[in-house]
């Protein structure tokens, strides 16, 4: 394993020690909860948008923080959902009365912990919704499984929704609202390489030279099946084609789209990537109102990538375009 | 004779479970790579160092007073799935248990507890491939062997427990993580029932010591 490190317990902490000294004039870190706040307090009457999981997956969440975005993002341990005492800490802090609605990404740690966190804050009197994001396509949706995980459309969703708060729009609405964000966007995944967990030390998985694995999600854990090594136009379609059968599309269906490396592949292949699934939307009749290309929720050190299309009408590309401003998004 | 646990018994445990989680982290964490994220070892061992470093600090009046420590410092420190299934599991454990020393109907109405609680967390049943696959063998054992006796019934339920897990790997797991995969996560043992047969085991060694 060579990893910039000190010690694999110390990754966590010590990096947000680089993430105050990198943003310290925008963000704080309460360093004994390992949360991100924005600089100041909570704004009155504005509904607080708390997120977390798994550290590993930066700029997710702690990049997104910040105005137009999220008030707050629990970071676990690499690849372990946040425990209910930092949940708890980072929604008392960011409520300014209006209430405080938790961005989950459907993993069963993270529902479960962010569960215990909910009920312990809804005691202590704050208003608490959930939103748990499932896209990813290439899990089956069933009876028998814990349905699908949450990835990519957590970071348009973050965006949307977090545009909306902004604006004054109170809980129950922005629980509506990405609600129905989750329900048409959809995301598909791929790893040509394995990451490696620090405390681990070493690649989660084995892949050959000439596989790559499909149906991947973000924690290294190993995807729906194992192909051989194809082509980028290849590659996309693979990515595009399920994601694709998964909603009813129609012609002129416009769409957010992201093409989102998964922390070990290069910008120049995410861009060809992006070349090709753009060729295979506007094959399918879809329109691409807006894109994402670069790495927005990845995996360490996986070399890889995934699609992630929302479904948006004229709402959500006003959501889509209203100013933000944080360390991984910013536009005005 | 009454055989009962007293809370030094309870103490033993904790630190013999402790112990086994800090000799197994690799080994849980190598189950965890193959269906999981490789962390299953690392956060328990985590975890059970906290829970060591609290026995270490504090004096405990009762036993529900040591399991609520127990499963608040689990929930607080684990992170994943495993604390608040295990987090939950000493809390209603605890919960169950009277101030007084626990004879072994006692324990088995705090173990029924305890798995309930893990039951209603995780909202998994026996064959979704999880570590209740582990723990519903071994509480019904429990019950059964109760009538020979403390040291019998919870030896019975460790053996139940490890057969319950290994029942458990050709399965294709149906809840957690290892869910993602469908197909591909039959043939691998499950990383949580492998962690609750070493917790049932060490009851095993430490609860009934004479």
């Amino acid at each position: 394993m060579k990893k910039l490190i000190n010690e694999p317990a110390d990754v966590v902490s010590q990096a947000l020690i680089g993430i105050e000294a990198a943003h310290g004039d925008r963000l704080r870190i309460d360093h004994e909860h390992k949360v991100i706040y924005r600089n100041g307090p909570p704004r009155a009457g504005k509904v607080g948008l708390v997120s977390g999981g798994g550290t590993g997956h930066e700029p997710l969440h702690g990049g997104y923080v910040g105005v137009g975005m999220l008030d707050a993002a629990c970071c676990g341990e690499v690849f372990t959902s946040p425990v209910p005492d930092q949940m708890l800490a980072a929604t008392a802090a960011v409520d300014g009365g209006a209430g405080v609605l938790h961005i989950v990404k459907n993993y069963t740690g993270d529902v479960m912990n962010f569960e215990m966190a909910a009920e312990l804050a809804a005691d202590n009197g704050t208003e608490v919704r959930s939103i748990v994001v499932d896209d990813d396509v290439a899990v089956q949706d069933s009876l028998y499984t814990a349905g699908r995980r949450g990835v990519g459309t957590t970071v348009l969703l973050e965006k949307l929704v977090g545009a909306a708060a902004e604006s004054g729009r109170p809980l129950d609405q922005l629980l509506e609202l990405a609600t129905r964000i989750n329900s048409v966007g959809r995301s598909m995944g791929l790893a040509l390489t394995s990451c490696t967990v620090p405390a681990a030390g070493r690649p989660t998985f084995e892949l050959g030279d000439d596989e790559m694995e499909l149906g991947i999600g973000i924690h290294g854990e190993p995807g729906r099946s194992r192909v051989p090594l194809a082509s980028a136009a290849e590659a996309a379609q693979l990515l595009v084609d399920p994601v694709l059968g998964d909603l009813p599309y129609g012609t002129g269906d416009a769409v957010i789209a992201m093409v989102n490396g998964m922390g070990g592949t290069p910008l120049l292949e995410l861009y060809l990537m992006y070349g090709e699934v753009h060729r295979l939307l506007q094959q399918a009749g879809i329109h691409v109102a807006r894109c994402l290309v670069g790495n927005y929720i990845t995996s360490l050190d996986m070399a890889g990538c995934s699609v992630t299309l929302v479904k948006a009408d004229e709402e959500l590309l006003a959501l889509w375009d209203a100013p933000v401003d944080t360390p991984a998004l910013r536009w005005s | 004779m009454t055989e009962s646990v007293d809370i030094d018994r309870f103490t033993a445990w904790l630190r013999a479970f402790a112990g086994a989680i800090h000799e197994h982290a690799a080994e849980l964490t190598e189950l965890d790579s193959a269906i999981g994220d490789a962390d299953h070892g690392s956060n328990m061992d985590r975890g059970m160092t906290a829970v060591a470093a609290a026995l270490d600090a504090d004096e405990f009046a009762s036993a529900p007073a040591l399991f609520k420590k127990v499963g608040m410092t689990l929930v607080s420190s684990v992170g994943g799935a495993s604390g608040p299934l295990y987090g939950t599991f000493f809390l209603r454990f605890g919960g169950a248990l009277g101030e007084g020393d626990a004879d072994v109907t006692a324990l088995g109405a705090a173990l029924h507890a305890g798995i309930d609680g893990i039951v209603q967390r995780g909202k998994a049943e026996v064959g979704d491939k999880t570590m209740v696959d582990a723990w519903m063998p071994a509480v019904q054992a429990y019950d059964d062997a109760r009538g020979d006796g403390l040291a019998a019934a919870l030896r019975a339920a460790a053996e139940a427990a490890a057969r319950g897990r290994d029942s458990a790997t050709p399965l294709v797991a149906h809840k957690g993580r290892a869910s993602y995969l469908g197909e591909r996560s039959a043939g691998h043992q499950d990383p949580g029932a492998t962690s609750t047969v070493l917790l049932i085991e060490s009851a095993a060694a430490t609860l009934a010591a004479s």
